[in-house]
């Protein structure tokens, strides 16, 4: 039987007025990737804290490995955080800084230092020990500052936007290093990121977030191609949000529903799926071309394959998907 | 066609700033000309006019200095009443400064992690008015204040709690007929005029560790007395030096207070006051100057070694 981690029920966290998070109920199961995706301010990262134990929420109930958590500080929590900005000790070495847990838990120098030694190692930093976190680059900071985590065997491991600060490249590789030390070591990981890119390639699951509340979660395929609502299919992938009217155009159904920009490409009139649209503007990519229409007062992207010929614009054209890739959503008319 | 760059005449003080733009080390130099000839002739000149004055001695049957170098005069800071006062000032310094930041630490911790707007403020207001007034006005205030006829000793009898006064009177050496007279009272008033030196330097150092430094202790299990020794503590310890370099050295340096407060031995800087004034010992009076000197010097070099300046 699946052992759940993380359980909310019921919970809000408000800060007088402000409901950071409302009513949230979730259940993380253990050994899960899961990953928490929204904007700015919709709190993800106050729930990631009410795991934690930096918060305490205003009402509802939350456990962790079916223990009662309220009340329960945050040192006397077997759970451990990755901060987003690394929150390394600028006055210990490297070294002291992974052994910190060990040692406030008064496991002796010696032994502690070694198993920081291998926590080291498993983050592919050995012999970095001696430095100080000023001297390290961000992937190098990172890379302690999830070796410092780590060494304290935690169940539940969090992870703050911890891939922020990296550039694209370090971050796509840490991205793959996560996932891989996830699955070795069993691990629960719980991931709070608004890059919905790194939240669908990386996770198991995903609750995405807005005002406080989860609107949708579920395995990253089924959040990226069968969003419930307007905010998941802007948010997620940056679908084409089609009106009422316009569905009703196309499908005949006059309902809110989304548009993968992927799944629409020009196309020639007289064939079916076809719809009326004006070109606005093009952004080459490369592989592909990105392109920006205007149909029926609304914009709607579609990608051009290199090597097809891009219309200029304000040119009248015809967008062509398969009528199946429409996707429905819950939002009343 | 308008011209790109701008070549016609600049007037006297464009070509001046045209000159200084294309010469920064001569804009450099004409800024620092005035301050750091003022630096050096005036502060660190007069430092080495007193070093040298040291290495005189004073002509006992004449009264005379003798402008010879000799060590003679470092010779007599060991006579056992020099050593007294030496040692004296030294445990009185140290007091004084250990006490400032016991008590500067809470005021200056909330002050860094708690207050906001209108707190900090106020914070910053009561910190600095006690600076404002006259040093004299408030020294002469503390001495009515802890006189036997004062303000503490009628709440200590108020409050029927006179033997405690009593008794701490009684203690051998730092006691005395009143407060006012005791060392006790000049400690008080030693730490209370030079606390603020002491709560806004470590203010200033709390303020600068990040809030998720304190989470993160916590995080890795650290209790709030753990986190305390290995993370906030350290941190902090660049301004609990800081101003314990300003509490430490103006109570080495002060003559006024335990003239005016406490018992009638003497503290060096009321040595140096009479050797150079009444005495007209110069050379003893440099060569005591130096003291402090010499021991701040040995303080800091402790504290590096100790690591105190790590965080910074």
């Amino acid at each position: 039987m699946m052992t759940i981690a993380v359980k909310f029920d019921a919970v809000s966290r408000h800060f007088g007025v402000v409901r950071a998070v409302d009513a949230v109920d979730l259940e993380i199961a253990e050994g899960e990737f899961f990953a928490m995706l929204g904007p700015s301010g919709s709190g993800k990262t106050t729930c990631l804290r009410l795991i934690a134990g930096f918060e305490q929420p205003t009402s509802g109930s939350i456990s962790i490995f079916g223990e009662r958590a309220e009340g329960v500080p945050p040192y006397r929590r077997n759970v451990n955080t990755v901060f987003q900005d690394y929150a390394l000790f600028p006055h210990l070495t490297v070294l002291d800084n992974v052994a910190y847990g060990l040692m406030v838990r008064g496991i002796d120098r010696s032994a502690r230092h070694k198993a920081a030694e291998d926590a080291l190692s498993m983050v592919k930093l050995p012999g970095y020990g001696e430095r100080k976190p000023s001297q390290l680059s961000g992937g190098q900071r990172q890379r302690v500052a999830l070796a410092r985590a780590l060494v304290n065997k935690p169940r539940v491991l969090l992870l703050d936007e911890p891939l922020g600060a990296l550039d694209l490249k370090l971050r796509e590789q840490m991205q793959e290093e996560l996932k891989t030390l996830q699955k070795s070591l069993g691990i629960t990981f719980i991931f709070v990121t608004h890059d919905q890119g790194e939240a669908l390639s990386m996770a198991d699951r995903v609750a995405v977030f807005n005002d406080g509340k989860i609107v949708q979660a579920g395995s990253p395929a089924d959040v990226y191609g069968k969003p419930r609502t307007k905010f998941v299919a802007d948010f997620v992938g940056s679908s084409n949000v089609l009106t009422p009217d316009l569905t009703e155009r196309v499908s005949g159904q006059r309902r809110w529903s989304s548009l993968r920009p992927e799944q629409v490409t020009l196309g020639l009139s007289g064939e079916k799926g076809l719809l009326e649209a004006r070109m606005v503007a093009a952004h080459y990519l490369g592989s592909t071309t990105r392109i920006v229409t205007e149909a029926g007062g609304q914009r709607i992207a579609g990608v051009v394959q290199a090597g097809q010929s891009v219309p200029d614009a304000g040119t009248a054209v015809h967008l062509a998907f398969d009528k199946s890739a429409l996707h429905f959503l819950e939002d009343q008319p | 066609m308008s011209a790109v760059l701008d070549s016609g005449d600049q007037g006297v003080t464009g070509r001046l700033a045209d000159r200084l733009w294309s010469q920064p080390r001569l804009l450099l130099a004409s800024l620092l000309t005035l301050p750091l000839g003022w630096l050096i002739i005036v502060y660190i000149g007069s430092l080495v006019a007193l070093l040298w004055q040291s290495f005189y001695s004073i002509d006992e049957m004449s009264g005379l200095v003798v402008p010879e170098f000799t060590l003679k005069t470092y010779g007599e800071l060991f006579t056992p009443s020099n050593l007294d006062i030496i040692l004296r000032t030294l445990l009185m310094s140290a007091a004084v400064t250990v006490a400032c930041a016991i008590l500067a630490f809470p005021i200056a911790y909330f002050a860094a992690r708690y207050a906001k707007g209108k707190w900090k403020a106020l914070f910053y207001l009561g910190v600095m008015m006690p600076l404002w007034s006259s040093y004299l006005v408030k020294v002469y205030a503390w001495k009515l204040i802890l006189a036997k006829e004062g303000i503490v000793t009628w709440i200590f009898a108020k409050l029927h709690l006179t033997f405690l006064l009593d008794a701490l009177l009684a203690i051998p050496v730092i006691g005395g007929n009143s407060l006012s007279v005791s060392y006790i009272g000049t400690f008080l008033v030693f730490v209370y005029v030079w606390i603020p030196f002491m709560i806004l330097p470590v203010q200033a150092s709390l303020e600068r560790v990040p809030g998720n430094l304190i989470e993160a202790s916590a995080d890795l299990g650290a209790n709030s007395g753990q986190t305390f020794r290995n993370v906030i503590f350290p941190l902090a310890l660049p301004g609990i030096v800081a101003g314990s370099i300003f509490t430490f050295s103006l109570t080495m340096g002060d003559y006024i207070i335990p003239q005016i407060i406490g018992s009638s031995r003497l503290f060096i800087g009321q040595a140096v006051y009479a050797q150079q004034g009444t005495a007209g010992n110069i050379p003893l009076a440099a060569a005591l100057t130096v003291v402090p000197v010499v021991i701040m010097g040995i303080y800091l070099t402790v504290a590096k070694r100790m690591g105190a300046f790590d965080a910074l």
